[in-house]
């Protein structure tokens, strides 16, 4: 096999197979990577439903997968769970969607040019540790219990993280690029677009994805106060009739969502930034 | 009148402050004078450490010297441009953009429509060897493709000079050898001014039309050989008796530096 070659090779006299297997770094199979992914959920359903249906656990406490989804079933037929779903994504990408335009060209900004670093950097820092869901009492008073109020909760949450680490990826770009850019006649309004924004593209958009992540915690910590719709106020409300069942599956259709728009970013990323392959 | 005139160059690198990781001030380059000649090649020798990239990142604009000033065609520089041309000795190529790009970034800075943008770039790559390859991001190219990528990238700008920081230091010997005669027979056909760094004896004789040797650090300039091989000249010319005598010479200037160097470090 000719990759055989090229890879690391683990130390001498291990035990064969297994120790091949667990070289460091080494990448697996695609197959093998997705068995191994499919696995861990295939074992997670397995002890939920040994607790649930062997009765270690009272279903009180925690619904059976089956219980879950006719939970689940009954959601989307009788309650309009749908439209539950609907306004939370859109609340997620609204929120989401203003911090990103907000925070990534003042994070390039920040990458870019030292002095505007220094004048907001501080402040960042400082407002990236004030907890997003302690606003909402002070949103409430501001915005109402409307749309604009969840949004900001969101926004407020994911603007300052965002600003830093675009900052930090501006601020990493190579050096050598940006004086071999020079050296080709680039002025700084070149080097920051055809050097800095491309080098950092791949990155950014990857930063993205991990503040998209928490966004969504964000978006159901505001649903669940002074909220008439989204999956956050109907878990909030499943849990006044104990209903564990819609609670879980809930949580559970968060956890897919999650899921399918990861797995968005990553393709999307891979088809945009060919170049950044393996690296 | 000459192209490039250093004049009295020198350049000390500030120490940094701090109790742990505290450094004393460098003195990377003695005052250095050199007048370089229209199409002239000169190759700069010199042990590690002794200041070569310093002097040519100088020339180049990408370090400002702490005394002294560069001049070319008589105006004097300040920061980098586009009528220096520099191969790095790490590889620069931009990783998003095809080879083809790479070698249009400078022509596009400037304004150049890009039908002409493309018929230059194609032209120096395939004087490069590199036709078939337009396409091609960095990553799936070899080292020594991608420093001729480089080289085309610089060309296709058409500088005044030609400033090489060992290109080809990363190479092996046999590439090396292909690229010296790619990079001379370039040479002799454009006729730029060219200022070559390297610390490989052979390859300095070979290309060079002047060799300037730099003593140990702190730099400063310590023969400068003139090279009277004929042009043009091919592999062959490095089994000849004067490129013997050229190498005995050189072997003998370089030799006292670098023991100077290790005992310093000593
Ligand atoms: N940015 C810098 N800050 C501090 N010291 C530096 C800096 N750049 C270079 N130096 C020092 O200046 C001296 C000369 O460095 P330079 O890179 O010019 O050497 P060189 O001759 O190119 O060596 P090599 O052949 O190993 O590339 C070295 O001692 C180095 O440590
Ligand atoms: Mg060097």
């Amino acid at each position: 096999m000719a990759d055989t070659v090229s890879d690391p090779l683990p130390p001498q006299g291990g035990g064969g197979r297994r120790t091949a297997l667990f070289t460091p770094l080494k990448p697996v199979a695609p197959a093998l990577r997705t068995t191994l992914g499919i696995a861990c959920f295939v074992l997670f359903f397995l002890g939920w439903g040994i607790a649930t249906y062997g009765g270690f656990v009272k279903p009180l406490f925690l619904a059976s997968p089956g219980d879950s989804l006719k939970a689940g079933w009954a959601l989307f037929t009788e309650f309009g769970f749908a439209e539950d779903i609907g306004v939370t994504v859109w609340r997620v990408l609204a929120g989401f969607a203003l911090a990103a335009l907000v925070a990534v060209p003042l994070g390039i900004l920040m990458g870019a040019f030292k002095p505007v670093e220094a004048f907001f950097e501080a402040f960042v820092s400082f407002a990236r540790y004030l907890p997003a869901s302690a606003f909402i009492p002070l949103l409430i008073l501001w915005a109402g219990v409307g749309e604009m109020q969840k949004i900001l909760v969101i926004f407020i949450g994911s603007v300052f993280q965002l600003v830093i680490m675009v900052t930090v990826i501006v601020s990493g770009t190579r050096t050598d690029l940006v004086e071999a850019a020079y050296t080709l006649g680039a002025k700084r309004d070149g080097v920051v677009r055809r050097v800095l924004l491309p080098a950092s593209a791949p990155q950014i958009f990857e930063a993205l994805r991990l503040v998209l992540g928490w966004a969504w915690t964000y978006v159901i910590v505001a649903e669940l106060v002074g909220a008439s719709r989204g999956i956050g106020h109907m878990i909030i409300d499943a849990q006044r009739f104990l209903d564990t069942g819609q609670m879980i599956f809930g949580i559970f259709v968060i956890g897919v969502i999650g899921l399918v728009t990861d797995l968005a970013f990553r393709t999307l990323n891979a088809r945009l930034f060919p170049w950044a392959k393996g690296r | 009148m000459s192209k490039l005139s250093i004049r009295g160059v020198e350049k000390t690198f500030p120490g940094r402050p701090g109790s742990s990781g505290a450094t004393a001030a460098t003195r990377a380059l003695e005052p250095t004078s050199l007048e370089v000649a229209d199409n002239d090649f000169i190759t700069i020798l010199g042990p590690s450490g002794c200041g070569k990239s310093t002097l040519l990142r100088i020339v180049a604009g990408l370090e400002t010297p702490s005394a002294g000033e560069v001049r070319l065609d008589g105006q004097p520089v300040h920061g980098p441009g586009p009528d220096r041309g520099m191969v790095f000795q790490s590889y620069t190529l931009f990783p998003w953009l095809s080879v083809r790009d790479n070698v249009c970034f400078g022509l596009r800075e400037r304004g150049v429509p890009r039908a002409e943008q493309l018929a230059v770039a194609d032209r120096f790559l395939a004087q490069v060897g590199l036709k078939g390859f337009e396409n091609h991001y960095p990553a799936q190219l070899s080292g020594g493709m991608q420093q001729r990528t480089a080289l085309a990238r610089a060309l296709a700008n058409d500088p005044k000079m030609l400033l090489l920081d060992e290109p080809f230091g990363a190479l092996d010997h046999q590439t090396r050898e292909v690229m010296q005669e790619l990079l001379l027979g370039i040479w002799e056909q454009h006729r730029k001014t060219v200022m070559f760094v390297t610390h490989d004896i052979d390859e300095a004789i070979f290309m060079a039309s002047r060799v300037v040797v730099m003593s140990a650090r702190p730099g400063r300039i310590k023969c400068d050989v003139p090279i009277e091989l004929p042009h043009p000249r091919s592999y062959k010319v490095k089994t000849t008796p004067e490129f013997a005598a050229y190498k005995e010479q050189l072997t003998e200037e370089i030799r006292v530096e670098t023991i100077k160097t290790l005992s310093m470090e000593a």
